[in-house]
């Protein structure tokens, strides 16, 4: 059993980015860290891709203006449209594209709609935030005003806990592996 | 300091010419489509240098620190709008001495009841249409914007010189942008009706002010990330870096969208609504044949454009992209100004054609002398400011 799994806790943003900085350039692998709050350029000094988020903003929303546009079709034009015409302010509305313009609020509030659940719902799954989830954050108090970093060592794990407490680390505990 | 480049100077002089002639030849030509064509460019530079006063209010009232680096672009900007007002002002009286007929509802006669010209509709405004009212209501509103636009500039100077926050210059700052905002909220709006809604007299939209707003926002942040771009490109502005350009051209993005939303808002409902009174506007607009194309045309410049060309982070983030967007943008933008006006006072009769274009480039030419030499008053590098560095090290 020579893996341990350490965790630093860190009381400043500031010093846990640096840190983490430090750590990089020598070419540690950090597992994970745990933070109240989004620190401002940890994802960059952590080396994470950028994220996808964006593309399945413009994915979903296409999505949606196709649902918008092929539901309203369907309601007021093809299908309801047709065996129950209706007149509203003797607007033409045998055709899609005479009705336009009545169609672009529901087309429009379908992309709404689409992109912004789809999107949270993509970043719950991808987060694994599902219904009953537990913490993964092995400190509480991370919730709280403390940061943590999770790194695990192979073999001897002195000079590790040595640099991390000259990064700035407050205290350095490690995973209780006893009960697994 | 900013030195006039020798091919800045003979450009701007010689766009200045170009509209000069085509003025002279303009109105020589066909006065009335002159005066038109003299108030719609005027109201298209007027817009962008106002909205630069409301730019910099905007940052002094929100203490915002990202457009620090920037902020001497729209403190240049602002210094033509004294040269715009004064234009409008000109065109209003004389408007009021029948030498122009921009404003239908000035035409002699046009309120009494008897006389061949009398219109019941336009009568029943007088309360509000009336010459004195109009000059003067004019006159407040050029007086404060000009005066708030010269106290907000020598107020960024002073900041500049001492820095600091709490009781010093940046805080009277804060003050003199929170009146003039409250002021512009509602000034914004009835210049929008007494400068170019009351030209179709008997047609209203309660949205046109924000309308118009949203215009003047979206050319307004167009020149300005332009000029930003121009000025680094020069050697100048070098603390300006890419995040502040991304952020620049994400407000040009979402101004564009605005614009394109007010837009919609006041055709689909008054498509929907299909009221005589209220169609007419559009009827001119979409079925005469001089002005059908350029109704279309001008909306898929302002809104499909932008929407395709600066959706990504990648492409707000790359210069020679946004410089070719906003340039569509301005031209969107003008022609749309041209439909503001013209259908309403040239009828079937109007052409954007080349009398408008020279006048345009007229305007273009004076506008980059004013802000180029403005540019040179003051060094481009600011100081002393509270948030400079927080500028300077903006991270998006």
């Amino acid at each position: 059993m020579n893996k341990k799994v350490l965790y630093a806790i860190f009381d400043d943003e500031e010093i846990l980015l640096e840190s983490v900085k430090v750590l990089r350039s020598k070419e540690i692998e950090i597992e994970e860290v745990y933070s109240p709050f989004p620190v401002h350029g940890l994802d960059h000094a952590l080396g994470f891709k950028e994220t996808r988020m964006a593309i399945t903003a413009f994915i979903y929303g296409c999505i949606g203006l196709s649902f918008g546009g092929l539901l309203i079709y369907y309601i007021m034009i093809s299908g309801v449209g047709k065996s129950w015409p209706m007149n509203i302010g003797g607007k033409p509305n045998f055709t899609f594209y005479q009705n336009f313009p009545a169609f672009v609020p529901i087309m429009f509030e379908c992309t709404v709609l689409f992109a912004g659940h789809l999107m949270s719902l993509t970043y719950f799954f991808r987060n694994k935030l599902y219904p009953g989830a537990t913490t993964k954050s092995p400190d509480p108090r991370t919730t709280d005003d403390k940061f943590l970093m999770e790194i695990i060592v192979e073999g001897d794990d002195k000079k590790m806990r040595k640099l991390l407490k000259e990064t700035g680390a407050s205290e350095i505990n490690e995973k209780d592996t006893d009960n697994e | 300091m900013y030195k006039i480049s020798k091919s800045s100077l003979i450009l701007s002089i010689s766009l200045i010419v170009i509209g000069l002639l085509s003025s002279i030849y303009a109105f020589m030509d066909d006065a009335h489509a002159a005066w038109t064509s003299l108030v719609f460019n005027n109201y298209f530079f007027l817009g962008i240098s106002i909205f630069a006063v409301f730019f910099v209010a905007l940052q002094h009232v929100a203490e915002a620190g990202w457009s620090t680096v920037i902020k001497r672009v729209p403190e240049a900007i602002m210094t033509f709008l004294p040269y715009a007002c004064g234009i409008m002002i000109f065109i209003v009286v004389a408007a009021l001495m029948h030498w122009n007929h921009i404003y239908h509802w000035l035409e002699p006669g046009i309120m009494t009841v008897g006389s061949e010209n009398y219109d019941k509709i336009i009568a029943g405004k007088e309360a509000y249409l009336n010459p004195i009212f109009f000059l003067v209501r004019s006159l407040i509103y050029v007086v404060v914007w000009i005066y708030c636009a010269k106290r907000l500039r020598d107020i960024s100077l002073q900041g500049d010189l001492e820095g600091g926050l709490g009781d010093k210059a940046y805080s009277k700052g804060i003050t003199v942008s929170a009146w003039f905002i409250v002021f512009f909220a509602v000034s914004s709006s009835m210049a929008a009706w007494d400068w170019i809604m009351s030209i179709d007299t008997h047609w209203f939209s309660t949205l046109f002010g924000w309308y118009i707003f949203s215009e003047w926002a979206a050319i307004g942040f167009t020149t300005i990330l332009l000029f930003c771009l121009f000025l680094r490109k020069q050697g100048y502005l070098q603390d300006l870096n890419q995040s502040i350009i991304h952020d620049l051209g994400k407000w040009v993005f979402a101004f564009s969208v605005v614009w394109t939303y007010m837009w919609f808002s006041q055709f689909m409902l008054i498509w929907y609504a299909n009221i005589p009174e209220e169609v007419t506007y559009f009827m001119e607009r979409i079925e005469l044949p001089n002005y059908n194309f350029l109704f279309w045309f001008s909306a898929g410049l302002n809104f499909v454009v932008p929407t395709i060309v600066l959706m990504s982070r990648d492409s707000k983030r790359n210069s020679n992209n946004l410089i070719v967007a906003c340039i569509v943008i301005l031209i969107g933008h003008w022609i749309n100004s041209y439909l503001l006006f013209a259908p309403g006072t040239l009828h079937d009769h109007g052409h954007l054609g080349f009398k408008e274009i020279g006048m345009g480039l007229g305007f273009v030419g004076l506008f980059l002398l004013i802000v180029f030499r403005s540019l040179t008053t003051r060094s481009l590098e600011i100081k002393h400011h509270p948030f400079l560095e927080e500028s300077k090290h903006l991270h998006t």
